[in-house]
């Protein structure tokens, strides 16, 4: 008890660090794709390919000048970014990262917390994500950062609402709302994402919307309002808040890939003839590797298509996802009747 | 103390600071915000008594949805300093004597109820949304099904409230 208690704050900080260092450098990442599709180099002067640029990215930001506008409410200006982080770095505890590691007959899953509510405490975490950008442009007192904040929160608000009903008709196929057992389920029979295909496209649009970014990345939209709810920002702050948004786009990633692509799981895993700690590591590059697909997704897109005007924004996740959602829960419940799985 | 009762103690001791601090704030903001604080409190309290449904969906609705309306419409009035409207004195005392009386039906009551029993643990399982969904669809269908067509009914409501508007 007291080793398995040891063993879960320990996964906990590496999963915190891997999240943070996958984050920093998804920014790199991201620079040298868009360098790539605008052929263009890209960052290479700090370290060898411009390796290190996330470090001295990070080190700029700390040691920038600290501004708090004089009529801002300190705490809350604060508080603002620090939530934002915090609920990007909260989901990554209920995904399952891998099986579980075989150590002297003691199985050490590699999941911080396997609660059997995992897709409920998802959208509890994805709806207090709001907070923070709400509480950081309202703190401002900036009409901007106000209206900035309302634009940003009301399109995560929509997007909500078809991203939980795309959720609900995956949790009638696989009935259970734990995402160590929905990775479980699709070890047996093929990927969630086979039966599910209009519910995966709900939830991978549902997702950049969350995530604000492009096509969907209006709270920013730099270039033709002005910068939002971050707008008086400046240092670290304006870090966190750009910071949680490659968190956000990672974790996403990873609960694209748990829910609709398999998680840890990979095609003919069973005939490899592997057993043990050997299949165990092999399963987690699996989910790293479907996780990078994904984040590569996220940036194509991004330096693929023009951004969506506000009313077409709307009109998509009220008019065009809500009701494409709805219909899919009643076809899955066709379906699963006429097939005999309703019991 | 085991882990559960310091777990009771913080939580209880948060919900009562936080529900006391939306009373006082001068700022409608902070009031809000503290209310949610409350939420989150409270839906720690249902996380020990082993209700983890309702725990989620306490945050999911209240934090994550009603409250963000709240936070909304009070920006959006931009309430930053409470009015101190001008009270009659008569009213003032009408608003002591009644609270005066609503406290003796409290005392009453406090005083006529038998000793309060500190809460059972509840079964391991009871919470647990499979044997919610079984007791909700099973045991209180009618109840249920009343409950949400009522909330079918708010909503067309709403609608043609801010419809009417419109037409106007």
């Amino acid at each position: 008890m007291e080793g398995m208690l040891m063993y879960k704050i320990i996964l906990a900080v590496i999963v915190f660090a891997v999240t943070l260092g996958a984050a920093a450098y998804m920014t790199w990442g991201e620079r040298k794709l868009a360098s790539w599709f605008q052929d263009r180099i890209g960052p290479n002067r700090a370290g060898p390919m411009g390796l290190l640029q996330p470090i001295a990215d990070g080190l700029k930001m700390i040691f920038k000048e600290e501004m708090i506008p004089t009529h801002s409410n300190k705490w809350l200006f604060i508080l603002g970014p620090s939530f934002f982080m915090l609920t990007a770095c909260l989901t990554g505890a209920v995904i399952p990262w891998g099986s579980g590691f075989n150590s002297d007959g003691i199985v050490y899953p590699m999941q911080i917390a396997d609660i059997n509510i995992g897709l409920l405490y998802l959208l509890g975490v994805v709806s207090i994500g709001v907070y923070g950008i709400m509480i950081g442009g309202w703190s401002s007192n900036n009409k901007f950062a106000l209206l900035g904040a309302l634009r940003a929160s009301s399109q995560m608000i929509s997007y909500e609402v078809a991203m939980g009903l795309a959720l609900i008709a995956l949790v009638m196929m696989t009935g259970t709302l734990s995402l160590g057992e929905i990775a479980q389920q699709q070890d047996a029979g093929y990927a969630n994402v086979v039966y599910q295909p209009l519910g995966f496209l709900i939830f991978i649009i549902c997702a950049f919307a969350e995530t604000n970014r492009a096509p969907f990345d209006l709270p920013e939209s730099e270039s033709e309002l002005v910068g939002g709810y971050h707008t008086e920002y400046s240092s670290m702050k304006l870090g966190f808040f750009l910071f949680a948004e490659y968190i956000n786009m990672f974790i996403s990633s990873a609960v694209m890939a748990t829910l609709y692509f398999g998680g840890y799981n990979f095609p003919f895993q069973h005939e490899l003839g592997l057993e043990g700690n050997t299949l165990v590591i092999l399963q987690t590059s699996a989910l790293f590797i479907k996780i990078l697909i994904f984040i590569f997704v996220f940036m194509w897109i991004r330096w693929t298509l023009p951004r969506f005007r506000y009313d077409q924004l709307m009109n998509l996740g009220w008019k065009v996802l809500l009701p494409l959602a709805i219909a899919n829960i009643f076809i899955t419940g066709l379906v699963m009747f006429f097939t005999g799985k309703l019991s | 103390m085991s882990l559960t009762e310091i777990a009771f103690y913080v939580l209880s001791f948060l919900a009562i600071f936080s529900g006391l601090a939306v009373l006082f704030s001068k700022n409608p903001v902070h009031s809000v915000l503290y209310l949610i604080v409350t939420f989150f409190s409270i839906a720690g309290h249902y996380f020990l008594m082993n209700a983890q449904f309702l725990a989620a969906v306490h945050i999911i609705v209240y934090a994550g949805a009603i409250m963000v309306l709240f936070l909304y419409v009070i920006m959006m009035l931009n309430l930053n300093s409470v009015q101190e409207d001008k009270i009659a004195t008569w009213f003032k005392m009408a608003a002591v004597g009644a609270a005066g009386i609503f406290m003796l039906v409290v005392v009453s009551l406090i005083a006529k109820t038998d000793a309060l029993q500190a809460s059972t643990p509840m079964a391991e399982n009871a919470g647990l949304i499979e044997n919610l969904g079984k007791v909700l669809y099973q045991d209180f269908l009618l109840p249920f099904e009343l409950a949400s067509v009522l909330f079918l009914a708010a909503m067309v409501g709403a609608v043609y409230l801010s419809k009417k508007e419109l037409a106007n």
